[in-house]
């Protein structure tokens, strides 16, 4: 079982987060001025990269904090935790 | 005929333990495995082949063995176990097996637990390498784990009969033990098998504490823990197991490999037969002759498939009157079950035993379960670990070192760095110990199989996966050994392939005329031996499984003969049965004496979330598709939730509590779901907004009293409420005393009738329910559960999420466009209302269904069609049955529907395909009762 970094409890096991997908994809600012293509890609679509992919997750099972990561997704290796709000950092794979 | 040597082993021969194998009474010894102590009366055949019924006896003597599954029926029922990893008992009864056991129909009373370890450095394997490794890494101060699948320490060394340092190898062995087990920080387990290894130092072991007891297990004792340990730093030290060569009747029983042959000699005194045929493509075979041969028995022959024998060793045989024919290989056995001759080419020798050693395959699945790349050695014929990793290092035999003396440096070299790596210093230094082995060359050739019979040459024994398997797959034009595996099931019997996975390769890469270096091995996946499902339960057994929540109104539902429903995690009172009642005739009970007087419910269970703050009402405007913030202080409004694809996700009723609180009520089953869909948006999109949620399901008793009744029943245990309809509207609330207890009486319907919902704290519903009970008796107060609340909201067409909804279906598609503000500039699932497909006119939408024939019921999930004859498939569905009852109200049944297009068919005749017959329905509106809304107010 994999140990996930949250920025405000440190290492927990996996068992206690939640995923919550593709991080940085902001609600939209004003969704009525979206044709129905770019509201799709907001509600349908998410990247699927082989490699670092910034993501979601939330300790649901302890602090209830939602953060993001970047993980890789070939070895789901975790290169970076930061602040829900914070810039996602330079990370190397 | 015994065949246990009268001296040697480590077993006790001052006491007999007595057992019953196939029906058989026999006898053996503490120390003995199962497998040993039949060897030791002469007993080769334990079962049959799982396919095709051939004989099937022990190969290996460790968790290696393909073939000597055994069925436990005494002291309790357990299937496919190893006859050589099952520790002998007084009173064991076990039978062979074909391939398949038959679990225990009783309950196992066994306990079963967990444990959580947490250490620096683990080691894998008490062997040489895993002895010295864990010594130093305990010696610089880290906690050490060391793990052992054996009942003892000692690896290799307990199969051998040799000396180091110039004494018998148990003493070096004991020595080592001893400071380990003295040394603060250290844990030795022995009868644990590291299973699974997994990310970040996550290693599970299985520890069998009790079973080897047998009948004699104390009770309270966990007999098998998982143990759940956390570790900077890992050592390999797994060993290696020996490989056989496939050959035409290569199956039967009294064929064995040849290290376990020694292994039952010098472990256990057993001597495997009495006329022997070796048959080897390296050295180490001739250890095992040689053993043999001085423990009497008769060594017939070596054949060595090697051009030159061994000088050295060839001399040893010839001294003791061995024959070694070098360029030999074994091309066939005969025999009615056991093998009783060899033939060697056109040689024909008659024997009991054949031994049987075609190198030696390094243990390296935990390496590859923890991502360790494998590397083909071409000397070796083995994958062997390829690289090094940063946290998890391989030692000894496990890396293919074969010299005792280099799997020990090894040993030294790995824990040294482990500890190094886990932040300690290197403390003294372990000296390493001297061998007097004849038998460490790793000079052998790489023989898969002898050409023969094909469909006679097996190469998985378990799977009776035989070279004409293999070849058949590569013919179909696999080349994946993943592929092939699948195709052949060739290692994936309990054994997981751990002698036959690396021949097969071989024979495929032959096949294919690829090398082997460019093959790419299979996976290794968890478990490395069979772990039962009650281990991996532990105690999460029955009432422990899962939590169960329960009202505080509970234990009266119990004692009035409730039935109940599990609804997530929360048992809820179905419905209450009188004398002789089925379902239906108790529901259409509590719903008539509801809709005629007065009826009652637990509505505790609904999820109750408290939000708090300056923003609360911005919020709850884009959480719900209409407006929260314009609600006043002291009403309530229905609320509908949509995700961003605009589909309903969960509804219930928002009541404003003050200018800066709301009190949100969830289904039930979402209660948890809903508020992490608050905190998400909170959190992650308007992290500004001041706002504060938090779950009061549990604060609140709440309990629904519905029906014409109701306000007679509210008036006379709320004496300073006026209950009268003008100064307690529809959809207000207020707080007040019930039974003198303080509450909150909220007025809602849930049921179309003139309702109250009385919210108690917790620890008064109990006593606010009798009392409700008791003022309500004049009118027949009736408790409902459920079931009778479904058919109520039914009838007046409410959804139910989950139920009606399945989360492709809209508000508008409910027909509750009454409920999706039009004022909002957005709330989340807005624009997608307006998406193409969200206005599409054949969306399928929810109606009423009235069977024509008013007695039928049709089933929930029943397809529904538009013709009265079922055309050729495929058949156009239009939609499915979402509810369906009986009602008293009605007079005849109904149901809930999806149907496309559904809101323009009402006045249609569609059909319903139950049974053999299409059974044709009326499509109306979803509300079939009281559309006008007259019963609202009493
Ligand atoms: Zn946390």
């Amino acid at each position: 079982m994999q140990l996930i970094p949250c920025p405000w409890c440190g290492p927990r096991e996996e068992a206690e987060f939640h995923y919550g997908g593709q991080a940085h994809v902001a609600y939209p600012e004003d969704p009525s001025a979206l044709t129905d293509e770019e509201w799709a890609q907001y509600v349908f679509f998410r990247e699927n990269p082989s490699g670092p992919f910034a993501e979601r997750w939330s300790h649901s099972a302890g602090c209830r904090r939602w953060f993001n990561a970047v993980r890789d997704t070939r070895t789901h290796d975790l290169l970076a935790v930061y602040r829900a709000g914070e810039p996602m950092p330079e990370v190397t794979s | 005929m015994t065949f246990r040597k009268p001296t040697g082993g480590e077993i006790d021969r001052h006491t007999l333990l007595r057992f019953t194998f196939n029906g058989v009474e026999y006898t053996g010894h503490p120390g003995d495995t199962l497998a040993s102590a039949l060897l030791a009366n002469g007993v080769h055949e334990i079962g049959s082949s799982v396919k095709l019924g051939r004989p099937r006896g022990i190969v290996a003597a460790g968790s290696e063995d393909p073939t000597s599954l055994v069925q436990i029926e005494a002291p309790f029922p357990e299937p496919m176990l190893l006859a050589t990893t099952v520790e002998l008992y007084d009173g064991l009864v076990a039978r062979g097996l074909a391939g398949q056991g038959r679990l225990a129909p009783e309950p196992d009373p066994a306990r079963y637990d967990a444990k959580h370890e947490h250490c620096d450095v683990l080691v894998v394997g008490a062997g040489p390498a895993g002895l010295v490794a864990a010594l130093t890494a305990a010696r610089s101060g880290a906690r050490v784990v060391l793990l052992d699948e054996q009942n003892q320490a000692g690896g290799a060394l307990l199969g051998v009969d040799e000396y180091l340092d110039d004494r018998p190898s148990a003493e070096w062995v004991g020595d080592i033990v001893a400071e380990l087990r003295t040394t603060p920080g250290v844990l030795v387990l022995e009868r644990t098998t590291a299973f699974g290894m997994y990310q970040d130092g996550f290693v599970l072991a299985l520890q069998k504490r009790t079973d080897h007891l047998g009948f004699a297990a104390p009770a309270g004792v966990a007999r098998q823990r998982v143990w759940r340990i956390r570790t900077k730093q890992t050592v390999l030290a797994t060993g290696a197991h020996e490989r056989p060569v496939v050959f035409a009747d290569n199956d039967r029983p009294g064929i064995m490999l040849a290290s376990s042959a020694r292994t039952f000699l010098h472990r256990y005194g057993v001597l495997p037969g009495s006329r022997a045929v070796v048959f080897t493509t390296n050295d180490s075979a001739y250890c095992a002759a040689i053993d043999l041969a001085e423990s009497g028995v008769d060594i017939a022959l070596i054949a060595d498939a090697r051009p030159d024998a061994p000088a050295r060793l060839a001399t040893e045989c010839a001294a003791r009157g061995i024959e070694v024919r070098a360029g030999q290989v074994v091309t066939g056995t005969e025999g009615p079950g056991r093998v009783t001759a060899v033939s060697i080419g056109d040689t024909r020798i008659e024997c009991d035993t054949l031994l049987v050693s075609g190198g030696w395959n390094p243990v390296v699945s935990l390496f590859s379960q923890a991502r360790g790349k494998l590397r083909y050695d071409t000397e070796l014929g083995a994958f062997v670990p390829g690289e090094e990793l940063d946290t998890v290092r391989a030692a000894g035999s496990a890396t293919g070192e074969l010299d005792l003396n280099a799997c020990a440096r090894q040993g030294r070299e790995a824990g040294s760095a482990a500890a190094a790596a886990a932040g300690f210093t290197p403390g003294g230094q372990v000296p390493l110990p001297v061998s007097d082995s004849r038998c460490t060359s790793r000079s052998g050739l790489v023989v898969w199989r002898v050409p023969g019979a094909d469909d006679a040459s097996f190469v998985d024994l378990q799977r009776d996966s035989t070279v004409a398997d293999v070849l058949r797959a590569t013919g179909a034009g696999l080349r994946s050994l993943e592929h092939i595996k699948r195709y052949t099931t060739i290692g994936t019997a309990h054994d997981q392939g751990k002698t036959s996975g690396m021949i097969a390769a071989g024979i495929v890469a032959e096949a294919l005329g690829v090398e082997l270096a460019e093959q790419r091995p299979t996976t290794f996946r968890p478990p490395y031996t069979s772990v039962s499902f009650a281990a991996l339960a532990g105690r999460d057994r029955g009432e422990l499984h899962d939590p169960v929540r329960v009202t505080a109104i509970h234990p009266w539902h119990v004692a009035n003969g409730a039935l109940f429903e599990d609804v997530g995690q929360w048992k809820r009172p179905w419905y209450y049965p009188k004398p002789g009642e089925d379902l239906h005739t108790a529901v259409l009970r509590e719903c008539r004496a509801t809709r005629e007087s007065v009826g009652m419910m637990d509505g505790s269970t609904l999820g109750k979330i408290d939000v708090q703050g300056r923003d609360a009402g911005r919020f709850l405007d884009m959480l719900y598709t209409n407006m929260m913030s314009t609600l006043k202080v002291g009403r309530i409004r229905y609320g509908v939730m949509c995700g961003v694809d605009g589909m309903v996700i969960d509804d219930g009723t928002v009541i404003r509590v003050g200018e800066e609180r709301y009190l949100v009520t969830t289904t039930t089953g979402n209660a948890a779901k809903i508020l992490d869909w608050m905190e998400e948006w909170l959190q992650t999109e308007w992290p500004h907004l001041d706002v504060h949620c938090a779950s009061v399901t549990e604060h609140w008793a709440t309990i629904p009293l519905v029906g014409p009744r109701s306000r007679d029943v509210l008036a006379a245990v709320a004496p300073d409420l006026d209950v009268s309809n003008e100064a307690f509207e529809f959809m207000t609330w207020h707080d007040t005393h019930v039974a003198g207890v303080p509450a909150r009486v909220c007025r809602i319907s849930f049921s179309g009738e003139l309702a109250y919902e009385i919210n108690v704290t917790a620890w008064y519903g109990l006593a606010v329910w009798e009392a409700l009970m008791a003022a309500g008796e004049k009118y027949g107060i009736t408790p409902y559960g459920t079931e009778t609340m479904h058919v109520l909201r039914a009838e007046k067409g409410y959804p139910i999420i989950g139920q009606e909804t399945d989360a492709t279906v809209t508000p508008q598609d409910l027909g509750m466009s009454w409920a999706v503000s039009k004022k909002k500039p957005d709330f989340i699932g807005k624009r997608s209302f307006a998406r193409v497909e969200n206005n599409r006119t054949d969306r399928k939408q929810l109606v009423g269904l009235l069977p024509v024939d008013p007695t039928v019921l049709l089933p929930e999930g029943s397809q529904i069609v538009e013709t009265d004859r079922l055309p050729e498939p495929p058949v156009r569905m239009l939609g499915h049955v979402t509810s369906s009852y009986p009602s008293a109200a009605l007079g005849r049944t109904f149901a809930l529907a999806l149907v496309r297009s559904g809101h323009e068919r009402i006045g249609e005749t569609l059909y319903v395909p139950y049974e053999d017959s299409l059974v044709p329905v009326t499509v109306t509106d979803s509300v079939l009762y009281d559309k006008e809304g007259a019963r609202r107010d009493g």
